[in-house]
């Protein structure tokens, strides 16, 4: 049985709104200054972007964000939303369950097994991990499969930093993560509500594709428990299924991996998972969503919007098979 | 004499709603969260209107049938602002969006019917309707609510994504309600319906 534990955030932590709708001077600062820094040599005398405006006071800030191209301009959800409105069912089925039960998970110490095709694998430690390229903030349009959606600033680096200091073979045609199994730090786990482990997989030419990250926190600070601490992916033109949270397993492989909804229930979940408005869930569309935040549904966008830079990835595949 | 009391029992999730609304605290998604309240809520008076009769027949007390219509109504205006915030926010008030949701997706196909089946039983509901009826031919109509509660629990169990407990909770709570009236018709003639 759960006991109910009040969760972490006080309605003092939530951003005042002066505060929030000041964040682009934040983020300006942030780029002017890490500039400065890496043209000066100064050392870290800034830290962080949008940690001012995050609430939670005993999160380990990210300093020295770098700013990305690849960010959106879109009005941010704001950080209460992003961390009280989450699908992890190793914590609960419930939306609001990660934030209440979540704080059973312990982030640190964290080391991610690295196996398969590859000429480097091993187990590294989470506070090697952070340091294998230099952090950014990325502000992404995030689509659930159940149609709602939210701009999140993530903090991380390109995954296909991550993934290529381990030199994958040619033999290495995919890649598949696994999330922790552990019912003591993720108590939803004593229920068979998904198959355990969370397993999710991508194409290697997704994997290494720019827009992939190797999410690693957000709003400027490390990831709280709840958004999939302390490591996940972050994939954008997917439905948020396949960003796989508190992953402790990368395994290089030659064959498609069996990803956990597809496993679950395959005629409603693919493995490939591309936000597409053209092909419906078979129980509801996939042709609009709800910002969180909005009170009218929206277009969906093909790819979520990310169409220019990921259309080319799937040249001559029949979108409608490979949902 | 109760009668004050239960009316504002069923008033009270869509007073908590307005209050929470008012609050901001409706969590991060609140469109979800009130057309959630408002179904379940919709579900459970039907059910709690179910249980009327076969509770009449057991502990004798004929006065519940005074809070039938109470219960029936205040079923029929939580499925109201069910389905008009789907309507309003997921379809703008567009007929035509409507109707293709309802030909092509069999859960709302199935949350339509039962809301549509519940209109006439709202009109009806009246001692004037009663009387211009007929009592038996009232009764024959108002026997749609066993298939409006049918639908609805179809409904919550093709929405559900993943954990369908509690669909199935009430299936077996709507089967149970609706069993108890057929076995009876078969064993023994009861009273008044």
């Amino acid at each position: 049985m759960l006991i109910k534990k009040a969760a972490d955030l006080r309605e003092s932590d939530v951003t005042p709104k002066e505060t929030f709708l000041r964040r682009r001077e934040f983020l300006a600062v942030a780029g002017s200054t890490a500039v400065a820094v890496a043209t000066n040599g100064l050392g870290p005398v800034f830290t962080g972007t949008a940690t001012a405006l995050a609430q939670n006071p005993s999160a380990q800030k990210l300093a020295n964000l770098k700013k990305s191209p690849f960010s959106t301009d879109e009005k941010l959800n704001s950080y209460k939303d992003v961390t009280t409105y989450n699908n992890f069912y190793e914590f609960g089925l419930d939306k609001a369950d990660p934030s209440k039960y979540a704080h059973t998970l312990k982030p640190r110490p964290w080391s991610v097994v690295v196996e398969g095709q590859c000429a480097k694998p091993g187990t590294y430690n989470i506070e090697d991990i952070l340091k294998y390229a230099p952090l950014e903030e990325r502000i992404y349009r995030l689509r659930c499969v159940e149609a709602w959606s939210m701009v999140v600033p993530w903090v991380g680096y390109p995954l296909s930093e991550f993934l290529k200091r381990f030199e994958p073979t040619s033999k290495a045609k995919y890649v598949e993560f696994r999330t922790l199994v552990d019912t003591r730090q993720m108590p939803g786990q004593t229920e068979p509500a998904l198959n355990w482990p969370y397993v999710e997989g991508l194409r290697m030419d997704e994997a290494m594709h720019p827009l992939t990250l190797l999410g690693l926190g957000l709003y400027g600070e490390v990831l709280p428990n709840q958004n999939g601490a302390p490591i996940r992916l972050v994939v954008p033109w997917k439905y948020g299924f396949k960003s796989i949270k508190s992953i402790v397993r990368v395994r290089f492989v030659e064959n498609e991996p069996i990803n956990t909804w597809k496993q679950q229930q395959s005629s409603e979940y693919g493995f490939y998972a591309n936000v597409n408005p053209q092909v419906d869930h078979p129980r509801w569309t996939q042709g609009s969503e709800r910002r969180l935040g909005e009170f009218f549904r929206r277009k969906t966008l093909m790819f979520n919007g990310y169409g220019d830079q990921v259309a080319s990835l799937y040249a001559g595949m029949d979108l409608r098979k490979n949902y | 004499m109760f009668k004050p009391a239960a009316w504002l029992a069923c008033l009270a999730p869509a007073a908590l709603l307005v209050y929470h609304g008012f609050q901001s605290e409706l969590g991060a998604n609140p469109v979800e969260t009130i057309t959630n309240s408002t179904g379940i809520w919709t579900l459970r008076l039907i059910v709690i209107g179910l249980a009327i009769t076969p509770l009449r027949w057991a502990s004798g007390l004929n006065q519940l049938i005074n809070y039938r219509r109470l219960i029936g109504l205040f079923a029929f205006f939580y499925g109201t602002l069910h389905f008009l915030t789907y309507f309003i926010l997921d379809h703008q008030l567009q007929f035509t969006g409507l109707w293709d949701d309802v030909v092509k997706r069999p859960y709302i196909t199935a949350g339509f019917t039962a809301f549509v089946l519940m209109i006439p039983l709202a009109i009806t509901s009246t001692g004037g309707w009663i009387r211009r009826m007929g009592g038996r031919q009232w009764n024959r109509l108002h026997r749609l609510i066993y298939i409006t509660a049918l639908a609805a629990v179809l409904h919550y169990f093709w929405k559900v994504k993943l954990d369908a407990t509690y669909p199935v909770y009430y299936g077996i709570g709507v089967a149970v309600l609706l069993g108890i009236r057929l076995w009876l018709q078969y064993h023994r003639k009861p009273a008044s319906q």
